[in-house]
């Protein structure tokens, strides 16, 4: 009969009177999981990052650029082509069942001028759904509305980076911009959407509406020319649909044969961005594997202590045999000290790892965060490599013969 | 029945390819309440006998029967098991764990025999003071002389109310005083509690306190004859 507390007791009492021995073993799986759990943190830091990232983008777009013109064999390149138009955008919308909302653009960079200062920024003509598409809500004033598309009226509505170079701390609401010398009225401000996943600055431009655009400032090749147009689907799941739906109607509309190429392209943005995403899935896993090592060299740590634990204590042993000990009362006795030691260590671990993990934001700027399921997962490892690593020096322990290890010097 | 009952016991130790002969095919019994001192010379197979007879160690062949049992028959937990409630072991180096008070020391073998706490405290407590060291209970060996640590080993032994006592040369590390006070409290346990008392020994004057004398030499029982008293 094995009497659990009074093993646990002898335990803690072996373990107390070799302190320095215990926290220096302990040291191992503080590492081990402290190590885990900060790396842990930056990786799930770095790919909340990125998700927030893909969301500024907008969820669920697909883009359609127009294909690539070729002037005397030539190859001008993605999107040198002007073959979508107006009608395209509308057709998608009405047609592709998979489709939320559509937003026709016609863009280009310009110098804007706002009193004595002057900026150059892309501007982008769109429709009024452009806001919905890209997830984009206004700080303040109005958005444009569809009697503005109609009648090509004069209004902007501008980022923040735009606002910061040419208004300063001036409200802009109501003031007159001039681009490309033409006033515009501003009537919004967008939200602060921050940086793309790779690095553009998306506040730094100005929507105006696309029939301004096509007539005021760009010019185009044939009325209604748009230059992108990007889709927004009804949810993750219709995208491949959506890209597909789009695809046939377009093939279809510019009258493009089975053996023709198509002169536009469909892009699935969102997949794109998910690529980005799984990639900082891969490095956390990485991170997280490398760390697992230094939790493993902490469990080989343990097992050699407790090697040495078992030589240095033969005799210890021989007396308990001798006086009664069986098989398990030994071998419960080196377990639970081994687990002990790593269990401590693993708390400690965790302590360290948090705390870690909150320094390396301070320093390096990082997002981290600390998910309680690597907690739950540091902890449990670093009990199980105590049980693991703690059998074999207690396995061994308790095969000892009484008279041999009584009479061990 | 007689309560240790040997037969023919042989113990062969291989030291490398040499097989060296520890005992030759002893066979004894003692009774009940016996006082026995085993003597003879470094080497006479006297220490593998008690060892074979605490179940510390098994025979090469030849059967050991503790009360009507066969310990041939016992595995390891069983073995450990009779260790625990039928035998006290007094040691020359006494053999008390270090860093430990001797009331954790007394209470050991009650913690291996899965008796509650309170229970455990009272019977070391109990033992402790039959062996004359009251006051002691939380003194580690280190601070405790000689002649104390092997009071503490005798109250070990005595804690779980076992019918024999074995004692391997257990004044050898003490002065005469102390010698003879540990072997007044054998006879005194023999007598009183109808101990049966195994002791080794080289010098006479402690044999002197026994019933019975057994010699061995070369593996051998040489003699086997009660006490003549002076």
């Amino acid at each position: 009969m094995i009497n659990m507390p009074s093993t646990i007791k002898i335990s803690f009492r072996a373990l107390r009177v070799n302190k320095m021995r215990s926290a220096l073993t302990m040291l191992g799986i503080i590492i081990g999981v402290g190590a885990v759990i900060a790396m842990l943190a930056v990786g799930t830091g770095a790919s909340q990052k990125i998700s927030e990232q893909i969301a500024s983008i907008g969820s669920n777009l697909i883009i359609v650029i127009p294909g690539a013109t070729t002037a005397g064999g030539v190859r001008m390149g993605m999107g040198t082509q002007p073959t979508l138009t107006m009608g395209d955008a509308e057709a998608i919308q009405r047609e592709c069942s998979a489709v939320l909302d559509v937003a026709p653009d016609l863009s280009g960079v310009a110098q804007v001028v706002y009193g004595n200062q002057n900026w150059s920024t892309g501007v982008r003509g769109s429709t009024p759904s452009v806001l919905n598409v890209r997830d984009w809500p206004l700080a303040e004033g109005r958005a444009f509305t569809e009697q503005d598309i109609k009648s090509a009226s004069k209004v902007c509505l501008l980022g923040q980076t735009v606002i910061e170079n040419l208004f300063g701390d001036i409200d802009p609401i109501g003031k007159i911009v001039r681009i490309k010398n033409v006033p515009f009225t501003v009537i919004g401000v967008l939200d602060r959407k921050g940086q793309t996943p790779t690095g553009q600055d998306q506040d730094d431009t100005i929507y105006v509406p696309l029939t301004t655009a096509q007539k005021k400032l760009f010019g185009t090749t044939f009325p209604g020319m748009v230059r992108t147009i990007t889709v927004k689907a009804k949810s993750t799941e219709a995208l491949s649909d959506a890209e597909k739906q789009i695809t046939e109607l377009l093939k279809q509309r510019h009258r493009i044969g089975p053996k023709q190429e198509n002169d536009f392209t469909v892009r699935n943005l969102t997949q794109m961005m998910q690529a980005a995403e799984e990639s900082t899935k891969v490095m956390t896993l990485l991170l997280g594997a490398i760390a697992s090592v230094s939790l493993l060299v902490g469990g080989i740590g343990i097992m050699n202590i407790m090697l040495v634990s078992v030589t240095e204590r033969t005799r210890e042993i021989g007396i308990r045999m001798a006086v009664g000990a069986k098989t398990w009362d030994i071998r419960l006795q080196f377990i639970i000290e081994a687990v002990t030691l790593s269990l401590i260590g693993g708390i400690a671990g965790i302590v360290a790892g948090v705390s870690g993990s909150k320094v390396i934001s301070m320093i390096a700027g990082w997002a981290t965060i600390v998910s309680p399921l690597s907690i739950l997962l540091a902890f449990s490892f670093s009990g199980l490599v105590g049980i693991f690593f703690g059998f074999y020096p207690a396995y061994k322990a308790s095969l000892l013969n009484p008279i041999d290890a009584l009479r061990y010097e | 029945m007689a309560l240790i009952d040997a037969r023919e016991i042989t113990k062969v130790y291989k030291l490398g390819d040499v097989e060296v002969n520890a005992l030759y095919g002893v066979s004894l019994t003692i009774e009940r309440g016996d006082f026995v001192a085993i003597m003879g010379p470094s080497g006479s197979g006297k220490s593998t006998f008690m060892n074979i007879l605490g179940c510390l160690d098994t025979p090469t062949s030849g059967h050991y029967l503790l009360e009507g049992t066969d310990t041939a028959q016992l595995n390891r937990d069983e073995l450990a098991g009779i260790r625990n409630n039928k035998i006290g072991f007094v040691f020359q180096g006494f053999n008390l764990l270090p860093r430990t008070s001797a009331l954790e020391n007394v209470e050991l073998p009650l913690l291996y025999n899965g008796i509650p706490a309170k229970e455990r405290r009272q019977k070391a407590i109990t033992a402790i003071k039959s062996v004359g060291l009251e006051g002691r209970e939380d003194h580690h060996p280190t601070q405790l002389s000689g002649g104390q640590q092997q009071r503490v080993a005798i109250a070990r032994a005595l804690v779980n109310d076992a019918p024999i006592i074995l004692a391997d040369e257990p004044t050898g590390n003490l002065d005469t005083k102390t010698s003879s006070e540990i072997m007044e409290l054998f006879v005194k346990l023999n007598k009183e509690s109808n101990i049966t008392i195994i002791l080794i020994t080289h010098e006479s004057d402690i044999a002197a306190y026994s019933r019975r004398i057994i010699k061995f030499l070369d593996g051998c029982v040489i003699s086997d004859e009660p006490m003549r008293k002076l």
